[in-house]
C-alpha cells in the first residue's frame, strides 16, 4: 500500500465534501471563499503567500438550542453512540461520551451568567468543538490527534500511546480514555441486546477517543449521524464558504461558542 | 567497579531484599494493569493524571536537585562538594530512571511508546522531555561514572568530561523547565497556567533534592567509614534552606494574583487545596500540613545552632522532602484537574495497585541508589585507607 491511513483520510474527507448539504466541490472552492473566511476570523493569521493557497474549508456544527427536548437529546446521543459503538459504562469513572447533555452553569463556565433566564435551564449538547486552534493537537507527542485540511480534529487510534495529555489540554472535557477494555463491555451490552456497528471499529484499551464529526460518513457523502437523527437542531456545514448553509444561519440568529477567551476558535456554534 | 556492590553486611542484603519484594508485588501489580487497563487506577475521565505523573514530575525536580552540587564544585571550585559531587549525580541517575518508569506505568498503550521517536513533534512539549530526561541520564551517567572512576584510580578527571559536567548545569534547569512548560501552556487549566511554574518547580526542586541528599548522607556518615564531610552538609542545608524560602515565597505570590484578582478560575483550585470546595476537601489536610512542616523545616535550618545539630538538621531535611512532596508529588498535579472543565469536581481516590506499582518505582529508585552509592562509598572507603 503506497497510501497510508492518514492520507487515505485526509484525501477521502476532502474529495467527498462533494456530498455535504448537496453542494458540490466546486461551490465550496468558489473564488472569495477563503478570503472571506479570513477576514472575517480577523486573527491576522493569513500570511501574504498564502493568498493563493488553494481553498479553505472548515467544517462546523451549529446546535439550535431552541429547539433541543430531552427526546431529540436522547436520540442524538443513541445514535452517534451506535454508530460509533462508544461503550455505556454507567459510571463516571470509566465513561466514554462522544456527545452529551449538560447546563448553561457547566457550559458557558467562565461566561456564567446567573441572571440570564433565557439560557438557564437551557439544555446544552456537548461534543468535541473541533478548534481552529486545537491545543490537544498542540500537545500530542505522537500526532495521534491531527487537523485535517477540512478543519475536523481526528484522532489515530492506532497511534495513540494513551499519555492522556490530549485530555488535560482540551478546555471542553472533550476527550475519553479507554481505562479498560471497551470490547469486553460491548460484549456484555450486545448480550443484553445491543447492536454493534460494524463499519465502524471498536477501540482497544489506553487509547483516547472523541467525537470525529463523522468522517467515516462524510466520506461516504452522508451527513454526521447527529444531523441525521435530529435534521432541526443540528446543522453541518462549511464555515469558510460565506453562502454555505451554516453562515445563512449564523448571519439571522444569536449564537455562543464555548470559553473563546482561550483562543482555541471552536467550531460549535450554540444558536438561541 | 560494579563489583563492589555485591560485598555488603547482612543489613546491606537485608535491605536489597526488601527492595527487590517492593519491586516484585509492584511489577505483580503491573502485569495486573497491563492486562485489565488503567481503569486499575484511581483515575478517571476528569482526574487523567494521578499519582503517576504526580511522582514523576516531584522526581524530576529531585534530579535536577543534583546541579545543586555540580554548579559549586564546578562553577565556583568549592572543594568540599569534591567528595560528594559524584552522590548528587548518582542521586539523579536514580531519580530520572524512576521519571521514566513513571512514564511508562502511566501510558495507555506502552508498546507503541517509540512512536515519539517514529514521530517526533517538535510542538509538543513531552517531545522535549523525552529528549532531557533522557540526555539527563546520560550526562550523568557520564559525568558520575568517570569522576568516580578517576578517583578510584586517584588521577585527576579525564579533560574529555570536563564539557558534558558543564552542559549538565544547564540541561539541569531544562529538564524541570520543560516538565512545567507540560503544565504551564495549557489553556483551561487555571491553576498550572501560570508563568512562574518553571521557577517555583525549580525551587522546589532545589530544596527537595539537596534534602533528600542530606538524610542519605547523614545516613552514610553514621553507617560507613565514609565522611561526607560536615561542613559540605550544612552548606547543603542553606542551600535547602534558601531554595526552599523561594518556593514558599513564590507560592504567597500565587496566592496573591489568585485571591486578590478575585477571579474566580484563579481561586477555585487554591480553595479546593487549602480549604475545600464545594464540600469536597480530600487534600486539605495534607496540603495544610506542606505548609506547616515547610515552615518548620525552614525555621530549622534558619537558627545556626539547631541546624548544626545533625538529628535537628535530619528533621529539617525530612521535612523540607514531605513539604515539598506533598505539594508538588500529590497537590499540584491533582488540583490542577480540579474543578474540572465543567466546574464540577470529582474527587481522586488512588488505589491499592496503583500505590503498589508506584512503591515498586520508589523501590527501583531505592536500590539505584543503594547500588550506585555502595560503589562510590567503598571506593571512598578504600582511598581513605590509602
Amino acid at each position: 500500500m503506497s497510501m497510508d491511513r492518514r492520507k487515505f483520510l485526509k484525501a477521502a474527507g476532502l474529495t467527498t465534501l462533494v456530498g455535504l448539504g448537496g453542494k458540490g466541490l466546486f461551490e465550496l472552492l468558489k473564488p472569495g471563499a477563503v478570503e472571506a473566511e479570513m477576514a472575517e476570523e480577523g486573527h491576522g493569521h493569513h500570511e501574504e503567500g498564502e493568498k493563493n493557497a488553494g481553498p479553505k474549508v472548515r467544517l462546523a456544527m451549529l446546535i439550535d438550542v431552541m429547539a433541543l427536548n430531552k427526546e431529540k437529546i436522547e436520540k442524538i446521543v443513541h445514535t452517534c453512540h451506535y454508530l460509533h459503538n462508544v461503550p455505556n459504562w454507567g459510571d463516571p469513572k470509566n465513561e466514554i461520551k462522544w456527545i452529551w447533555e449538560d447546563e448553561y452553569e457547566h457550559v458557558f463556565t467562565d461566561s456564567y451568567n446567573e441572571y440570564n433566564h433565557i439560557l438557564e435551564g437551557l439544555p446544552f449538547l456537548l461534543m468535541c468543538n473541533h478548534c481552529d486552534n486545537p491545543p490537544c493537537v498542540r500537545v500530542c507527542p505522537v500526532q495521534a490527534t491531527f487537523k485535517r485540511p477540512d478543519g475536523i480534529v481526528a484522532q489515530d487510534y492506532h497511534r495513540c500511546i494513551g499519555c492522556r495529555f490530549c485530555m488535560a489540554a482540551c478546555p471542553y472535557g472533550s476527550r475519553s480514555f479507554n481505562w479498560l477494555d471497551p470490547r469486553v463491555h460491548l460484549k456484555i451490552e450486545m448480550a443484553e441486546g445491543r447492536k454493534l456497528n460494524k463499519r465502524f471499529p471498536t477501540r482497544m484499551r489506553g487509547v483516547v477517543e472523541k467525537c470525529n464529526f463523522c468522517v467515516e460518513r462524510l466520506a461516504e457523502g452522508k451527513q454526521p449521524g447527529c444531523v441525521e437523527a435530529a435534521p432541526d437542531v443540528m446543522f453541518f456545514g462549511n464555515l469558510a464558504d460565506p453562502n454555505s448553509n451554516v453562515r445563512k444561519i449564523l448571519r439571522e440568529r444569536i449564537s455562543l461558542r464555548r470559553k473563546l477567551e482561550l483562543g482555541t476558535r471552536p467550531s460549535v456554534f450554540y444558536l438561541i | 567497579m560494579i563489583e563492589k556492590a555485591l560485598k555488603g553486611s547482612s543489613l546491606y542484603w537485608g535491605w536489597i531484599i526488601f527492595l527487590l519484594c517492593l519491586i516484585g508485588a509492584g511489577f505483580m501489580a503491573y502485569l495486573y494493569q497491563l492486562k485489565v487497563g488503567l481503569g486499575i487506577t484511581g483515575m478517571s475521565r476528569d482526574i487523567s493524571w494521578g499519582v503517576y505523573i504526580a511522582q514523576f514530575t516531584y522526581f524530576v525536580g529531585v534530579a535536577a536537585g543534583g546541579v545543586m552540587v555540580v554548579i559549586p564544585k564546578y562553577l565556583h571550585h568549592y572543594t568540599k562538594y569534591a567528595k560528594i559531587v559524584v552522590f548528587g549525580e548518582f542521586l539523579a541517575i536514580a531519580a530520572v530512571v524512576m521519571c521514566l518508569l513513571f512514564i511508562v506505568v502511566d501510558i495507555g498503550q506502552p508498546m507503541r511508546m517509540l512512536n515519539v521517536l517514529l514521530h517526533p513533534t517538535p510542538h509538543s512539549m513531552l517531545f522535549y522531555d523525552m529528549i532531557v530526561l533522557n540526555g539527563y541520564l546520560l550526562l550523568n551517567i557520564i559525568c558520575g561514572y568517570n569522576t568516580l572512576l578517576a578517583d578510584k584510580k586517584g588521577v585527576p578527571c579525564p579533560g574529555w568530561v570536563k564539557p558534558f559536567i558543564y552542559i549538565s548545569i544547564p540541561w539541569a534547569i531544562s529538564i524541570h523547565t520543560v516538565t512545567a512548560f507540560l503544565y504551564a501552556g495549557l489553556p483551561g487549566r487555571h491553576f498550572w497556567l501560570t508563568a512562574i511554574m518553571a521557577p517555583r518547580f525549580l525551587a522546589s526542586a532545589f530544596a527537595a533534592g539537596p534534602a533528600l541528599l542530606i538524610m542519605i548522607l547523614l545516613f552514610v556518615r553514621k553507617v560507613t567509614k565514609f565522611d561526607p564531610g560536615m561542613d559540605a552538609i550544612q552548606t547543603l542545608a542553606k542551600t535547602v534552606c534558601y531554595a526552599m524560602i523561594a518556593n514558599l515565597f513564590f507560592m504567597g505570590c500565587e496566592f496573591f494574583t489568585a485571591f486578590y484578582s478575585q477571579i474566580p478560575g484563579h481561586m477555585h483550585t487554591l480553595e479546593y487545596l487549602f480549604e475545600g470546595l464545594d464540600g469536597y476537601g480530600n487534600l486539605v489536610p495534607f496540603m495544610r500540613a506542606a505548609i506547616v512542616i515547610g515552615l518548620f523545616g525552614i525555621f530549622l535550618l534558619l537558627v545556626p545552632p539547631i541546624r548544626r545539630n545533625t538529628k535537628w538538621l535530619a528533621v529539617a531535611a525530612a521535612s523540607i522532602f514531605l513539604s515539598t512532596w506533598i505539594d508538588k508529588g500529590v497537590g499540584l498535579v491533582i488540583g490542577g484537574f480540579i474543578p474540572n472543565p465543567f466546574d464540577t469536581i470529582t474527587e481522586y481516590h488512588p488505589t491499592f495497585p496503583e500505590i503498589t506499582i508506584a512503591a515498586a518505582i520508589w523501590g527501583v529508585g531505592g536500590l539505584i541508589v543503594t547500588i550506585l552509592y555502595k560503589v562510590a562509598i567503598s571506593v571512598r572507603e578504600e582511598q581513605a585507607r590509602v
